[in-house]
């Protein structure tokens, strides 16, 4: 059985916290035994009591946690402070960036930890639970809007009141990812106008649930790339892009962005030329700050005014300003990851390289770095379709009915053909009374095709209940049968009989008894 | 009573047929068709027997006691019957208009025909031979039938090794066997024929998997309207030819817009099992989320559209009722709520219907395949009650499915989609569904009274 250990993030302003009390809970249904190091949740509002009371052990201090501990969960990943406390054969679970860290896996390395990334969870399905990055961005996209009010001077909503009538926001997402359609839905329900763009023109449908205005561009390309994430775009798209930003930017009063292309900076979708034509007391909200920014004049982690008074707000600590709601969520991911890690729940983790998900979360293991990991077995996404079937257009689509119609004629003529001679083939041999009853037939046939057509599906049960019951007018044969000297023939009769009697007020009568049970509303 | 006033009762009868058919194109007209179908019935009877005098019998009292006994048992029957029950019923009835077309053939080949010629006399004979052949399968059909909707034998389709052989052997032999009756080598011959064709009836529909069971019903009724024809000719009847002429063609066009709506071809279903399949079925990726009953409360609370689509699951839950009090709830609250029925949900063709009426949701909310398929797209919530294959994508996707090509209610294209369920097992054609592992699915397992039963406790 192992010790899962928590520290107090060391990074300043950092107040998310890895381990809540309710994720300690389920991690020692796996088996784990949690500590925590004194205060580690604090500043996400949970106290040491609370930890205390879902059987949490809280350590002094972090040199302490570091050496009971065999499992470390973090939010992110060890500083150089820390780096002196990793034991031999650590086992690491936090953000990790490995691309933008070479030298943490190195030093990691050397002390033969196993680590696991979770900013490198394969983005599948199965592993949606782990997804730590898309909880993040949530919030992300929440608080974006929240901070963009809070700089806004005006009502998100139109309102008409005594006083005057306010217009609404008008509101710009780029990028629908998930911080983008969180931010689109937080926006429309506090009564914006939203309008959002995206290089993937499939996430126009997600775009359009949540209420916004999906802003269309003109252009044959298809920015997804692996993974579902956008890809680099040509430089004819970008010019597109920017006619669209350039005719939208004046009317705009708040644009959020949230493009991100993994493992490159951040596209510069803003220039400082966009930022020129916005209003004044228009509000920028940049989430890509931590990347260099998606708006040329983004400052990390500080809101600056430029000179024609737009706001621009670089923080890239948004998650961790609501460290309550990001810590438990991400614990959750955390305890999702070690679920999966301990598929005996023994307490003891199994870094299962056959995994797609572990193994793409892995980023060291067995003293190697593992990074990058191989492609997943399995397809994430299903391909966007790029060549979609031609439309027929209603002048091909008339002509394949006049088709189909000319062929439905034939074929009738030819029924008609065969059914006569078949007719004519019968008439020659049989007696004119046949003859007589098979027109008889015929027709009914006839009928019968032309009534039951009509019927409507609902009663098709009441269809066949009557229809039973009519067929027992076989009942008549058996009566016309009784009249005789043969007591073998009279018994056979009288059994026709019973039953087809049955069968008349059973079906008339459950008949009946459905009917009345339709009704309208 | 004269010939001619029997005649004109037997026609009057077939009129009223035809309009208590012809009723039940809507919901209000059909309440007075079934009026229109019992007299017809009655007239029928009443001028059989006078107009030929049955009542001079030696057997007259058993004759009164059949009747009587016989009015009893269906009454009893018609009364106690369960709605989700009447799949088993209507197989049941089937099989002894069945019976009874069997009883007739044999009796007339029995009775002495000194009247006709003999050019007559074979024609009747082929006429007896047929009536009784087609109705010694609808006899066996029906009682397999009754004994698989009602879960006496399994669901499961029965493959004989070499069965089509089997039924092709059996065929010829009835053939030869028709062919000795024909050259009049005694009614032994037909007896046998009968034998045999119980055999094949029994052996056909055992071949055919539970999932087919409406197309069966629907077979087997036109069979019963066939043999009441075949009959008519035998007595020279044209109120039998009629009347079994318009049940035969009604359940050979149900039976049309059965196998339509599983894009399978008739004799496919007929001859038993899947058509062929020509590659590998596509990979589902993605797992079932489960999801707990208090979050699908809320997300009918939060909901404004919604659609409910029943399947054979709602039956075996009898939850129908639940289902209705759930829907005068939510639209209680100014919510839309409809319902899908796929033409082959259930075990009958309208079983769903007659469920649902049954538990008294109006039918006007109560929609079609075609009238509801479009609106999916600006549906909030989808509730799938014990229903698979019907909303099964791969029919639409993977051209390698058992199913594809089958016209089924596009569900997954609502914002949510929540299916209650007993357990992670396929539906009766076991086949995977993708539906259940697509981004906007929540399963709800568990029975589906019981899961209807507590959202019930939340919405008010």
């Amino acid at each position: 059985m192992m010790i899962i250990g928590c520290p107090k993030e060391v990074f300043k302003g950092e107040n998310r916290v890895a381990l809540t009390p309710e994720s300690a809970k389920q991690l020692q249904k796996l088996g784990y035994t949690c500590l925590l190091e004194t205060g580690a949740g604090i500043n996400a509002n949970f106290s040491d009591k609370d930890y205390k009371n879902a059987k949490v052990k809280v350590v002094k201090d972090a040199s302490e946690l570091w050496k009971q501990s065999d499992i470390i969960l973090k939010v992110r990943g060890p500083e150089k402070s820390e780096l002196s406390k990793v034991k031999l054969n650590h086992h690491i679970i936090s953000f990790i960036w490995p691309n933008q860290n070479k030298s943490l896996l190195e030093a990691l390395k050397k002390k033969k930890v196993t680590v696991q990334a979770m900013d490198m969870i394969p983005r599948i399905s199965r592993a949606q639970k782990m997804d730590a990055l898309s909880s993040m961005a949530n919030i992300a996209g929440y608080r974006a809007i929240i901070e963009a009010g809070n700089q806004f001077g005006r009502f998100f909503t139109g309102q008409i009141t005594a006083a005057g009538k306010v217009p609404p926001a008008k509101i710009l997402v780029i990028g629908a990812g998930v911080a983008g359609l969180a931010a689109i839905g937080t926006a429309q329900s506090m009564g914006a106008i939203i309008r959002a763009f995206d290089v993937r023109p499939e996430v126009a449908e997600q775009i359009e649930s949540m209420g916004a205005e999906f802003l269309m561009l003109d252009f044959e390309s298809d920015g997804t790339g692996e993974g579902g994430y956008a890809k680099p775009a040509s430089k004819e798209f970008i010019k597109k892009e920017m006619e669209l930003f350039r005719k939208q930017a004046p009317e705009i009063d708040i644009v959020i962005t949230t493009a991100l292309i993994p493992g490159m900076p951040a596209p510069k979708l803003w220039p400082k030329e966009m930022v020129e034509l916005m209003k004044p007391g228009s509000v920028i909200v940049d989430l890509a700050a931590e990347q260099g920014g998606n708006c040329e004049v983004t400052v990390p982690n500080k809101i600056i005014e430029t000179k024609n008074k737009v706001k621009v707000i670089g923080f890239t600590d948004l998650p961790s300003r609501m460290a309550t709601q990001s810590s438990s969520l991400y614990s959750t991911n955390v305890r999702h990851m070690i679920d999966d890690l301990t598929p005996k729940k023994d307490g003891i983790p199994f870094t299962n390289m056959e995994d797609d998900v572990i193994r793409g979360a892995t980023v060291l293991h067995g003293g190697k770095i593992t990074f990058p990991p191989p492609k997943p077995k399995i397809v994430a996404i299903a391909k966007h379709e790029t060549n979609k079937i031609k439309e027929k257009s209603s002048e091909e689509i008339a002509q394949d009915e006049i088709k189909a119609e000319k062929k439905a004629g034939k074929l009738q003529f030819l029924l008609l053909v065969v059914g006569a001679l078949l007719t004519w083939f019968i008439g020659y041999y049989a007696p004119s009374d046949f003859m007589q009853h098979f027109i008889v037939f015929i027709l009914s046939c006839f009928v019968g095709y032309q009534v039951i057509w009509n019927v409507s599906h609902s009663l098709h049960t009441p269809l066949m209940a009557v229809t039973n019951a009519i067929s027992s007018i076989i009942i008549i044969g058996a009566l016309l049968q009784m009249r005789t000297e043969n007591d073998i023939v009279s018994i056979l009769a009288l059994i026709s009989i019973f039953i087809a009697t049955i069968n008349i007020v059973g079906g008339f009568m459950v008949t009946k008894r459905m009917l009345s049970m339709f009704q309208r509303s | 009573m004269t010939i001619g006033l029997l005649t004109a009762s037997y026609i009057t009868s077939s009129v009223l047929f035809i309009l208590a058919l012809g009723g039940l194109s809507n919901q209000e007209k059909a309440k007075r068709a079934v009026w229109y179908g019992i007299v017809g019935m009655a007239i029928a009877v009443f001028a059989t027997i006078y107009g030929n005098q049955v009542f001079f019998t030696e057997w007259l009292n058993w004759l009164i006691a059949a009747i009587l006994v016989g009015s009893m048992i269906g009454a009893i029957v018609a009364k106690k019957v369960q709605m989700t029950g009447m799949p088993q019923l209507v197989a049941a009835l089937h099989s002894f208009v069945g019976l009874a077309a069997v009883f007739i053939g044999i009796n007339s080949a029995m009775l002495p025909h000194s009247d006709m010629n003999s050019t007559q006399y074979m024609i009747h004979n082929v006429e007896v031979f047929i009536g009784v052949f087609i109705g010694a399968i609808t006899f066996t059909g029906s009682i397999v039938a009754f004994g698989k909707l009602s879960e006496l034998i399994t669901g499961k389709a029965l493959i004989l090794p070499g069965r089509h052989l089997l039924n092709l052997i059996m065929l010829f032999s009835c053939l030869a066997l028709g062919y000795m009756f024909l050259n009049n080598e005694g009614n032994w011959t037909l007896i046998v024929m009968t034998l045999i064709a119980f055999v094949i009836g029994a052996h056909l529909v055992l071949a055919i998997g539970g999932a087919d069971m409406p197309v069966v019903v629907s077979m087997l009724n036109s069979y019963s309207g066939w043999a009441a024809a075949a009959t008519g000719f035998m007595l020279g009847n044209d109120l039998l030819i009629v009347t079994g002429a318009l049940v035969g063609s009604s359940g050979a066009i149900l039976s049309y817009i059965m196998c339509k709506a599983m894009n399978r071809k008739f004799l496919s279903v007929i001859l038993g099992g899947w058509g062929d399949v020509t590659g590998p079925t596509m990979d589902i990726e993605g797992e079932m989320k489960p999801i707990d009953i208090e979050s699908v409360a809320a997300a009918l609370n939060d909901a404004n559209k919604i659609i409910i689509v029943p399947g054979y699951g709602m039956a075996v839950a009898q939850a129908q009722s639940t289902v209705s009090e759930l829907t005068s709830r939510l639209r209680a609250k100014n919510k839309e709520v409809r319902f899908g029925i796929h033409p082959v949900a259930g075990r009958l063709p309208g079983h769903m219907n007659v469920l649902l009426a049954e538990a008294k949701v109006p039918y006007d909310i109560v929609l079609e395949m075609e009238e509801i398929n479009d609106d999916f797209p600006d549906t909030d919530v989808v509730m799938i009650l014990g229903a698979n294959d019907i909303v099964n994508p791969a029919a639409q996707e993977d051209p390698n499915s058992p199913i594809a090509g089958m016209p089924v209610l596009e569900v997954w294209k609502a914002k949510q989609v929540f299916i209650s369920k007993r357990g992670q097992g396929k539906g009766y054609s076991g086949i995977e569904n993708p539906l259940f592992f697509r981004e906007n699915s929540r399963m709800v397992y568990g029975d589906a009274k019981k899961s209807l039963d507590t959202i019930l406790q939340s919405i008010n």
